[in-house]
């Protein structure tokens, strides 16, 4: 067992973990932190993916030992106060989810393309969200939405 | 008759179901956990076709965190045969389907073994202990040799690897039919097999009582009702000792709509050990586990006059049933039987379907079920068919279809369509698409040998869905009905409880419920809540499939808000002391004509009705209503889509350069919820074209088993869809309104593949196998240059 210290959301944790443990059951099954969810097993979804440490990964790749003395933000610590973000309000209003699973994610990823930049074009979302799986939107909404948060015009 | 004022269907409204999936608030069923909870891990077969002579799980009971281990055998007594609820013909041959193997496995994921530990982790570590020996069997893998005579048998007591045919002839008979035709087209179509992959894993949790004997499944699925009553036949555990919850559900596509194994096994261990007990599968797991859709051969032929007018339709079909009959495994291709002949008028239609055991992961429902294959075959081959005749693919179609001034339709196939306009819906796609200009851009890079070809290729289609009326249902011999249930309830502050017996799973059914009861009630849209997917809370329901909430479910909520509006407006009446023609009922308020000073709203007449105080003589105390709708007929939306396909003959890759839907839903709740259907069963569709198929090798392994090898595809492989409607209204239903669920799907395909055909065919391509992958596309061009030359 490997002792890690780890700041998820806010809160910081110490615990003992098995080498093996991947983040994302750390986060799911330790923390109760069940709003990053596990759609795949060999990275290809994008279902699970976090902040770490300013950039996103997926946190079935990550053991959670590798996220000792980090930061984690995961979708649950977007809107603490219960305001949603600019991105989360847009795929709420842009219908950019439908069953929602693959949502936590491709926010998470989103938010990271569009710290990366701001005002990208939809070619540049559809190539930035790749990583990311979605099995009901056919990405259409979802690629507006994100256009949207941006602050640009969204067109056709 | 109620008056309603239509202020919230129509309207473009964001769901009430996001705020929680946006912030990660859900209830996934892998995210439900208990006291004590154990995790279930299965030990599943490496072979695809194998005599099981030894399972010895007592080796992974020394592994720390073992609970308890179990084989076949151990588990037998208790469960009985999964169920199939669709035995289509008197003959089907219907094989034993043991929750866990006993002594023969018959597709590579089939379980032969159950651990059981206090982790995910130390349940997965234990399998590899289990000790199993496999004498190998031949597999049975080719539609066509399994049928031979001499071939493996899937189910050697059965002597045979035909579950069934099933014949369906109308009209004039085919033969003198194609004897007097001037041209036909006979060609053969392969539907590969493909994953649904619903981004939500499946999982299971049983939380059991063991003193009162009751218990609690969640389950990742469709149809928790379904799911309740055919558990109980499985394990004995009484129906009423048995609640079933669907929590949030991450999408299904079909793959959900079955009674899986894993949820029997998940009880028999509950009540075995008396714990509650989780099962979640990895993705891996659940490309070999979770039911498969589509993997047909058709035979299609079509007879013809010479100038296009369509004589009649011979459809031969091999269905592939994998190795069990799941739920409704065997049913898959009668949903697709009627739809051949697609909006299509002619004399004579003759088709014939055979079910066929393999060893492969069985078969069932996935999205369009039945009827993307039909619309496939037939839209394929008015192409050709319009090639052969040397006419636009356009016009063909438009000499053969329904016009709209002939509904209601009896089609050849015995459906009645009840409405629909195909001119109207064509008309504005290729106006959307700019077919002329297309062409002509076409023809002019065919002329100068453009080594990227551009190809044009056009879908229309309608198809039956909101499943089911129940005496058709009998007639096919479906084991169930196709009713849906609602309950209206206004609350005693007035605020709305729609109880409802679709079970969601991404599709929107709390928004577009609350609109509905919203409009009918003339409450707020927020004052609605909408409860759902539990058997404890939503006691009577068929669920979600077949494109039927809205057209079921959605009708039968909207009936059960207009017997809460007799039964206010009685009270009403009573209280206003009026009598109740003389009643109106706008906006929520009853008021008396003449005398809009004499009103009462329907919050108040709940509260008047929730203290009884002073009601009509001999009126029961309540306005609730609840209301169980059986379709009449099935609702049939259309459209037509067309797609434009760059394909680069020098490497083989098609790029889809623009695609135009245009489809008729009939009447439109929430447009936002019906574009984003259409979209996603776009995406679906065009995933089969071009990149999904469950591949298996010679011994009957799937190579295509994780999602780095199998192509869901990703932002960046889907275009910009463009999407539009024109409205025809359902005669059939009170709201005018269709069924959209799977429409993307069924059209999709078939756009797709006529477009890369059509860049192809003055390179003498008439056909290229799904999915059309470069290396295939390539291999059809030489093939078609080697013909040539």
């Amino acid at each position: 067992m490997t002792h890690i210290t780890v700041k998820v959301d806010g809160t910081t944790y110490e615990d003992k973990v098995e080498p093996r443990l991947l983040l994302v059951h750390y986060l799911r099954d330790r923390l109760g932190l069940t709003g990053t969810p596990v759609g795949c097993d060999t990275s290809n979804c994008g279902a699970c993916t976090v902040d770490l440490d300013g950039t996103s990964v997926k946190s079935c790749s990550v053991l959670a030992v590798q996220a000792d003395g980090g930061e984690v933000t995961t979708v649950q610590g977007l809107a603490p106060d219960g305001e949603l973000t600019r991105l989360q309000r847009a795929f709420h209003e842009g219908h950019a989810l439908q069953c929602g699973y693959c949502t936590p994610g491709m926010i998470m990823a989103a938010r990271d393309l569009l710290r990366e930049n701001p005002h990208p074009t939809a070619e540049e979302v559809r190539l930035g969200l790749e990583g990311n799986l979605c099995r009901c939107t056919g990405y259409q909404n979802i690629v507006r939405a994100v256009l949207a948060a941006s602050e640009q015009e969204v067109t056709a | 008759m109620t008056e309603t004022v239509a202020r919230e269907v129509g309207r473009a409204r964001p769901r009430k179901e996001d705020a929680h999936l946006l912030t990660g608030q859900t209830s996934w069923t892998d995210n439900i956990t208990a006291s004590g909870l154990l995790h279930i891990a299965l030990l599943r077969s490496p072979m695809a076709h194998a005599r099981l002579t030894r399972v010895d799980v007592s080796p992974a009971l020394e592994r720390p965190g073992v609970v308890a281990a179990f084989s076949g055998a151990d588990l037998a007594d208790g469960l009985s045969s999964m169920p199939c609820v669709w035995p289509v013909t008197e003959d089907i041959v219907m094989p034993d389907h043991p929750p866990l193997a006993v002594d023969e496995v018959r597709h590579a994921g089939d379980p032969v073994a159950v651990v059981v530990a206090r982790d995910r982790y130390a349940a997965a570590d234990a399998l590899e202990a289990i000790e199993v020996d496999y004498d190998p069997l031949p597999p049975v893998l080719d539609l066509e040799s399994a049928l031979a005579d001499g071939s493996p048998l899937v189910h050697s007591d059965k002597g045979t690897n035909r579950c069934y045919t099933w014949p369906l002839k109308t009209g004039e008979d085919f033969d003198a039919v194609r004897a007097r035709a001037e041209v036909s087209v006979r060609r053969r179509y392969h539907q590969q097999r493909l994953i649904p992959n619903a981004m939500e894993p499946r999982a299971v949790v049983v939380t059991p009582v063991a003193a009162s004997g009751e218990y609690t499944l969640y389950s990742s699925t469709q149809i928790p009702h379904i799911l309740r009553v055919l558990l109980a036949m499985v394990t004995g555990i009484p129906e009423h000792k048995l609640r079933v919850i669907a929590p949030d559900v991450g999408g299904g596509f079909g793959s959900k709509l079955q009674v899986y194994a894993e949820e029997a096994l998940a009880l028999a261990v509950a009540r075995r050990l008396g714990r509650p007990v989780k099962w979640t599968e990895s993705r891996s797991e659940g490309f070999l586990t979770t039911h498969h859709g589509r993997g047909m051969i058709q035979d299609i032929e079509i007879a013809a006059k010479s100038d296009g007018t369509l004589l009649g339709l011979k459809v031969d079909l091999l269905a592939d049933m994998g190795a069990y009959l799941m739920l409704i495994t065997p049913g898959i291709p009668l949903l697709g039987a009627f739809m051949y002949p697609g909006i299509y008028k002619m004399d004579a239609y003759d088709f014939t379907c055979t079910g066929v055991f393999t060893n492969r992961t069985p078969t069932d429902a996935y999205r369009g079920a039945g009827r993307p294959e039909a619309t496939f075959a037939i839209e394929r081959t008015m192409d050709e068919l319009a090639a052969e005749l040397g006419m636009d693919p356009v016009e063909l179609r438009r000499r053969n279809w329904i016009r709209h001034e002939e509904f209601p339709y009896t089609a050849i196939a015995g459906l009645t369509y009840d409405s629909g306009n195909y001119e109207a819906a064509t008309a504005r796609a290729l106006e959307l698409f700019d077919y002329d200009k297309l062409r002509a851009e076409q023809a002019d890079r065919n002329a100068r040998g453009d080594t990227v070809r551009l190809g044009i290729g056009v879908s229309t289609y309608t198809e039956m869905c909101g499943l089911a009326p129940s005496r058709i249902l009998r007639d096919l011999r479906y084991a169930a009905g196709g009713w849906e249930a609602a309950t209206v309830r206004v609350l005693p502050t007035g605020k709305v409880e729609v109880v409802t017996g679709t079970s969601p799973h991404g599709q929107g059914h709390v928004t577009c419920w609350s609109q509905i009861a919203a409009d009918v009630l003339g409450v707020p849209f927020e004052d609605v809540e909408v409860v759902h997917g539990d058997t404890k809370a939503a006691p009577q329901g068929m669920d979600t499939y077949g494109s039927r909430s809205l057209v079921v479910g959605g009708l039968a909520v909207h009936h059960a808000a207009n017997k809460v509006v007799d039964k206010a407006r009685k009270v009403a009446a009573h209280l206003l002391e009026a009598s109740e023609q003389d009643l109106e009922f706008t906006g929520g308020v009853f008021s008396v004509k003449g005398s809009p000073e004499a009103r009462r709203t329907l919050q108040e007449i709940a509260f008047e009705t929730f203290s009884s105080h002073d009601l009509p003589d001999g009126m029961e105390p309540t306005i609730n209503a609840e209301h169980v709708l059986d379709p009449d007929t099935f609702s049939y939306p259309h459209g037509t889509h067309l797609c434009a396909v760059e394909v680069d003959t020098e490497t083989g890759q098609s790029r889809i350069r623009s695609y135009v839907s245009v489809d008729d839903v009939g009447k439109v709740i929430n447009p936002m919820i019906v574009e984003g259907q259409v979209h996603g069963g776009l995406a679906q569709g065009i995933a089969q074209a071009l990149f999904e198929e469950a591949v298996y090798d010679d011994e009957g392994n799937l190579l295509s088993g994780t999602m780095a090898d199998y192509l869901v595809p990703s932002a960046a492989d889907l275009p910009e869809f463009v999407t539009d409607r024109t409205e025809t209204p359902a005669t059939s239903n009170a709201l005018g309104v269709k069924g959209v669920g799977e429409a993307g799907t069924i059209a999709s395909t078939p756009a797709v593949v006529n477009a890369i055909v059509d860049a192809l065919r003055p390179l003498g391509v008439q056909d290229v196998p799904m999915p059309c992958t470069p290396e295939r596309v390539w291999r059809a061009l030489r093939s078609a240059q080697e013909a040539r030359s």
